[in-house]
């Protein structure tokens, strides 16, 4: 559990590096949802760069492109490139465009525009179940994107199909772009609104490893029915003057924010070595 | 000529047969196995048709995500609606992701007739065209119909079927040659060509037959492929003719004259150009057939604009 911790702490440095050196990116939505992507490819999946070209594996799509930062640095640790590689992000002439695309290795399926993601993995997972083949598919959704009315649609699907290798996280960070999401268009009472599209639900805090392990090693949540997971994160998680900041969904940090941010990283992961103690 | 059925009919069978033997063909449905002519199939292989509800944009995504867990997938819906609605999704998770769904568009351009503009696409190839990565195709008969079904199945990329529900005319023989992007010269002439798709090409050739009584000479070239374009068999009918006449179930804006348009200019040839389709308004009330002739887009129709271009040349 610790060593998923400190690569959370590490994942961390790099996705803030990659923002600051290309002078772009999505800084906070990547921070609150770099966690669950960590334990879903370190600890869940079963995807690796020697069974990607197959289908006959675990499979994930990230609705909530923006965030594409967290998923590139996770992909570069789970050896679908060098890490090396991602300082090319955003420039010209790049394959590490800003938001996820098939021409890098590791990415399943091109998104950026929202409410896309979820109708694409109830495709995949009832392709997979025709099949008879035991695997899971996972997509990660935003919370602002779930006014896209393509979501509900999809549910209705994954519910009437019974889609029980279906596991949709939701990155509740409570912000999108232009403020709260309950200001912008109110979401809550946001589990009650899953149940009743059929989902067997759980709600854990997403920006805790050991929470995130036990519910999604636990899958599904319930026979027959597609799991959703309502993963309660901080935007900006693990930097302090981010979190919970509106204005850095797409802001890049000056010289100063950024050897700051860096400091409050290393003081993370000083601290975990300490608890090792 | 002999009168076939309905495109829509032959897609219905010939899906049939090609799923029969391949359990991995799946067709998607939007509640519209009915106007799709797929309750055969539906009764024949439940396990292989996937109905989403009246859910157009989920049509296409799930359709997207089921040929990434390695189906062969045909997304069937009325063209007016997976066109304009789902066009996000045909944009993003099959062109640019590269998933090679199979779009079938059914009832398409004014085959609704009477039900009204909501029902009609008369903007489906203008907006496809501009898709990278897209194949648009608009079968003229069984023949071709049978033949876009068949090369896409195992094709690359992405593909759009633009299919009609009016029985049509049989325009080749079985045996005759089809690929994506070639178009066929259906009847020779030097004086006028005819460049036609879909469903008016058989108006066209009907045209060219009545100009050969008056001693007009016509070409028409059956361009089934509206994207990718044949960029050397109309190049070479420019050449070949005196004027040049598009014909298309479809707005005259952007659509196949446009295309046609853009190439011709770009390539230096100036040539008497018009354009048939229906013009920029909402359209008449009335079947295919009455809004056809609303807007000359019959053998009369047609005829007579070439003689008018024509005239022009001699003038």
């Amino acid at each position: 559990m610790r060593m998923l911790q400190q690569k959370s702490v590490q994942y961390r440095r790099t996705l803030l590096s990659m923002i600051k050196q290309a002078n772009t990116g999505h800084t906070a939505g990547s921070l609150s949802s770099v966690d669950i992507l960590n334990v879903l490819y370190n600890r869940i999946m079963d995807v690796t760069p020697e069974n990607f070209d197959s289908v006959a594996r675990d499979h994930y799509i990230q609705s909530k492109g923006h965030s594409v930062e967290a998923l590139y640095t996770v992909l570069a640790d789970a050896g679908f490139y060098p890490v090396v590689e991602l300082a090319s992000f955003s420039r010209a002439g790049s394959h590490f465009v800003g938001h996820p695309t098939r021409k890098v290795r590791g990415v399943e399926h091109n998104t950026g525009a929202l409410g896309h993601g979820l109708s694409v993995a109830v495709g995949l997972a009832l392709g997979m179940k025709k099949d008879g083949l035991p695997y899971r598919v996972f997509t990660l959704l935003g919370d602002g994107e779930l006014a896209e009315g393509s979501n509900w649609e999809a549910s209705m699907t994954a519910a009437h199909y019974k889609l029980d290798n279906l596991t949709v996280i939701v990155d509740r960070n409570d912000l999108q772009i232009t403020g709260f999401t309950e200001e912008v268009m109110a979401l809550e009472p946001l589990a009650d609104k899953f149940r009743a599209f059929g989902y067997s639900v759980k709600e854990v805090n997403g920006n805790a490893i050991p929470e995130l392990v036990e519910a999604l090693e636990r899958l599904p949540f319930a026979p027959d029915k597609p799991s959703l997971l309502l993963a309660h994160t901080v935007k900006g998680r693990g930097i302090s003057f981010i979190e919970n900041v509106a204005s850095w969904h797409h802001h890049v940090p000056s010289d100063d924010e950024f050897r700051l941010a860096l400091s409050e990283l290393d003081q993370a992961e000083a601290a975990l070595n300490g608890a090792r103690q | 000529m002999k009168l076939g059925r309905a495109n829509l009919d032959e897609f219905g069978a010939t899906v049939l047969a090609l799923a029969e033997k391949d359990r991995d063909i799946l067709v998607v449905t939007s509640d519209s196995r009915g106007s799709g002519k797929l309750t055969p199939f539906g009764k024949a292989l439940p396990d292989q048709i996937v109905e989403v509800g009246i859910a157009e944009q989920n049509l296409v995504g799930i359709a997207a995500g089921l040929t990434a867990a390695g189906k062969k997938v045909f997304a069937v819906s009325p063209a007016c609606f997976l066109t304009a609605r789902s066009l996000e999704q045909i944009k993003n998770d099959v062109c640019y992701s590269n998933w090679p769904v199979k779009l079938v568009g059914i009832s398409a351009g004014v085959s609704y007739g009477a039900l009204g503009s909501t029902h009609h696409s008369l903007h489906d190839f203008a907006v496809l065209r501009a898709i990278h990565n897209l194949t648009v195709v608009a079968p003229a008969d069984n023949f071709e119909t049978r033949a876009a079904l068949t090369a896409a199945l195992d094709f690359p990329t992405p593909v759009y079927i633009r299919l009609g529900k009016r029985p049509m005319f049989d325009l080749h023989e079985p045996d005759a040659h089809f690929e994506f992007g070639k178009a066929i010269v259906l009847r020779d002439g030097s004086d006028v060509t005819f460049v036609a798709t879909g469903e008016t090409v058989v108006l066209a050739l009907l045209a060219a037959e009545k100009l050969a009584e008056e001693g007009v000479r016509c070409r028409v070239l059956d361009m089934h492929t509206v994207k990718p374009l044949d960029k050397a068999a109309l190049l070479a009918a420019a050449s070949d003719s005196k004027a040049l006449v598009t014909v298309e179930e479809h707005s005259v804006m952007g659509g196949l004259g446009g295309a046609c348009a853009e190439v011709l200019l770009q390539a230096g040839v100036s040539i008497p150009f018009k354009i048939i389709g229906i013009p920029d308004e909402y359209t008449m009330t009335g079947s295919q057939e009455e809004i056809f002739r609303h807007y000359g887009i019959t053998p009369e129709g047609l005829a007579q604009t070439a003689v008018g271009l024509l005239a022009g040349v001699t003038a």
